[in-house]
């Protein structure tokens, strides 16, 4: 005899499911694979090796992770603000924050090098600190470089200018998945901390902070994964120069333009793959905290 | 430690939560604070504890006659346990009653060894040895009950406050952990103020009760004197089942207990009503008779099970009810 359940469906929700996930998901991955599969392992080796993809990876990893890393920060005050205090203008800012989230990237990417270019609002700030860093300490050797790009063109065309798009890309995640927790949280927490004796600073620390941890680390996870995959922001202010400011996404397309089908989906799966270890290895870590937190 | 509070009142907004509030709790006792839902229960608390503070004006809150009014809760030496509990759950057990030693500043701060033994010592007071090491949802709500309370006693506080400390738990918890409490404050005779909702709760476990209605204190006294002479007729309703009586403009107050039930062979005149019985309810070591009188009123009888038994009742039956006490 069947098995009852209490809830209905689960057949038809399971099944509903499974085609969903097959037909949305499962079956262009399968299919990004087998293009892939195509090319023998040496191939991949080679293409995967090359110069110009190693150094697009660093920076795609690398800015992401910067990028997730400042916007959970952010996030984080942002969140606190928006939750902790009423203020006129609160649920105009709290709509704002969706911002990213609606906009079309590539707005968002002419708007940011338009803000960040040498002459932009903001740009030429960066320029004239970088000439005065230039003036003052004189730097040399890969600190030097930075300083001279950054005086050159301000923070847009630099791995700086992808960093800016990632961190504006990135931060609602954090806000979002931040924010029903904090809602959550009460302040009998914080109460019971103060009649212990504990400061405002050391409540923060060692009572507040570590009750969001699991919810910064899923903001970070989700900032992360969209800033490894973001294209359309970045391709405008980062300006692509091979080696420099590339990023992988731009390579993948740049195959696909030369008709390198093949070669384009080894770029990708191996994308795929790198991200799908540092999210499940960062999914691990979350699990382990969650279970010391509930 | 005594508590003075004189002539507070507290404010929020247009909303008045505590007026002119004027109470002493004596050295060593343990006092309830009873009342409704927003009589300013847990504000008063709230405010002894400095976690809320009172409207500027005369009002003042000494310890052992030491004005505390302006004094921040984490330096006021208080323990307060919170409803629901407050526990850290990120820490364990150990680290939860440490807390309050562990944050004092660097000059204060005991070593870690003092700090782990006086967490032992905590545990074994509050009978939780060998939990040391769990986290605050492997516990059971008596359990965690007992951490924030061992928690609040880590700083050696000068009196202890607890808000509404049974209200999460259920029945039979509550009534072993209320008598468990009282025998813990008896061998450790710190000052305790409680909040409690419930009348039985204060009534037993109390020195003093402090009835409370609508941000005044209504009447103050030893548990027993409130019961039997309650000073108003909410203090009357409030304080367990009561009776309210009809006669002509006056209203009286007759506890279902301060009733007896005769035969109608028995009725004298004199001081009893004629009555039929409507509902009767036995299962326990009480009794409960609904009996309506010839009026109309009803009246609710409390009798033992022995007495039921011997006038052998069911409904419908005609009996005589002789107050036995009038207030």
């Amino acid at each position: 005899m069947p098995k009852r359940r209490v809830i209905p469906g689960f057949g038809l929700s399971m099944g509903f499911t499974i085609s969903y996930l097959s037909l949305i998901i499962l079956i262009p991955l399968a299919a990004l694979f087998l293009k892939a599969a195509r090319l023998g392992a040496s191939q991949w080796w080679q293409i995967l090796t090359s110069e110009r993809i190693i150094a697009a990876a660093k920076l795609t990893f690398g800015a992401s992770a910067a990028a997730a890393t400042v916007s959970t920060v952010l996030g984080l005050l942002v969140t606190w603000v928006l939750v902790r205090y009423r203020f006129p203008g609160r649920r105009l800012l709290d709509a704002m924050v969706d911002l990213p989230f609606a906009l079309p990237t590539a707005v968002a990417g002419i708007t940011l090098t338009q803000i960040y270019a040498p002459h932009g609002w903001v740009g030429q700030y960066i320029s004239q600190a970088a000439l005065w860093i230039q003036a003052t300490y004189a730097p040399t050797g890969w600190w030097g470089e930075v300083i001279q790009d950054w005086a050159d063109k301000g923070a847009a065309y630099s791995p700086l200018g992808v960093f800016i798009a990632l961190t504006f890309i990135g931060f609602p995640f954090v806000v979002r998945t931040l924010q029903p927790v904090m809602e959550d949280f009460s302040s009998e927490y914080e109460e019971a901390a103060a009649t212990l004796g504990a400061g405002r600073w050391t409540v923060f620390r060692r009572v507040i902070l570590p009750m969001f941890i699991p919810a910064l680390i899923t903001g970070f996870t989700l900032a992360f994964a969209r800033a490894i995959g973001e294209y359309g922001s970045v391709i405008f202010i980062s300006g692509n120069l091979p080696m420099k400011t590339e990023i992988l996404p731009l390579l993948v397309v740049a195959q696909l333009e030369q008709f390198k089908y093949e070669a384009a989906a080894v770029i990708a799966a191996g994308m795929l793959i790198v991200s799908f270890t540092l999210l499940f290895l960062i999914n691990l870590l979350q699990r382990r905290l969650n279970w010391q937190n509930n | 430690m005594s508590i003075s509070i004189q002539s507070i009142t507290k404010t929020f907004g247009a909303y008045t939560a505590l007026e002119n509030v004027s109470l002493e709790v004596p050295d060593g006792s343990l006092t309830a604070l009873l009342g409704p839902s927003g009589s300013g229960k847990t504000t008063l608390l709230r405010i002894v504890a400095g976690l809320e503070f009172a409207d500027p004006g005369p009002g003042k809150i000494a310890f052992h006659g030491e004005d505390v009014g302006d004094i921040p809760a984490g330096r006021r030496g208080v323990g307060f346990v919170f409803q629901h509990y407050a526990l850290f759950r990120h820490m364990t057990v150990a680290q939860n009653i440490a807390f309050g030693l562990s944050v004092l500043p660097r000059a204060a701060r005991p070593q870690k060894s003092e700090i782990r033994d006086r967490v032992m010592e905590l545990l074994k007071l509050v009978k939780l040895e060998g939990l040391d090491q769990r986290r605050p949802h492997e516990l059971s709500g008596g359990q965690r009950q007992r951490v924030a309370l061992a928690r609040a006693l880590a700083i050696r506080p000068k009196v202890l406050l607890l808000d509404e400390p049974f209200g999460a738990l259920d029945a039979q918890v509550r009534k072993d952990l209320r008598r468990w409490l009282r025998q813990f404050h008896d061998e450790i005779g710190l000052t305790t103020l409680f909040v409690t909702h419930d009348q039985e709760e204060a009534l037993e476990l109390s020195d003093q009760v402090v009835v409370m209605r609508n941000a005044r204190i209504e009447q103050v006294g030893e548990p027993q004197t409130v019961y039997d002479n309650p000073r108003s007729p909410f203090v009357y309703e409030f304080l367990g089942n009561v009776n309210k009586l009809h006669a002509g403009q006056d209203v009286r107050y007759v506890r279902p207990h301060e009733i007896d039930v005769l035969f109608a062979a028995e009725f004298d005149p004199a001081t009893d009503s004629l009555a039929r019985v409507q509902h009767l309810f036995s299962a326990g070591p009480i009794a409960t008779l609904t009996v309506k009188l010839g009026d109309g009123q009803f009246l609710d009888v409390e009798l033992s099970r022995k007495q039921l038994d011997e006038l052998g009742l069911s409904v419908g039956d005609e009996v005589a009810v002789r107050p036995a006490v009038m207030a």
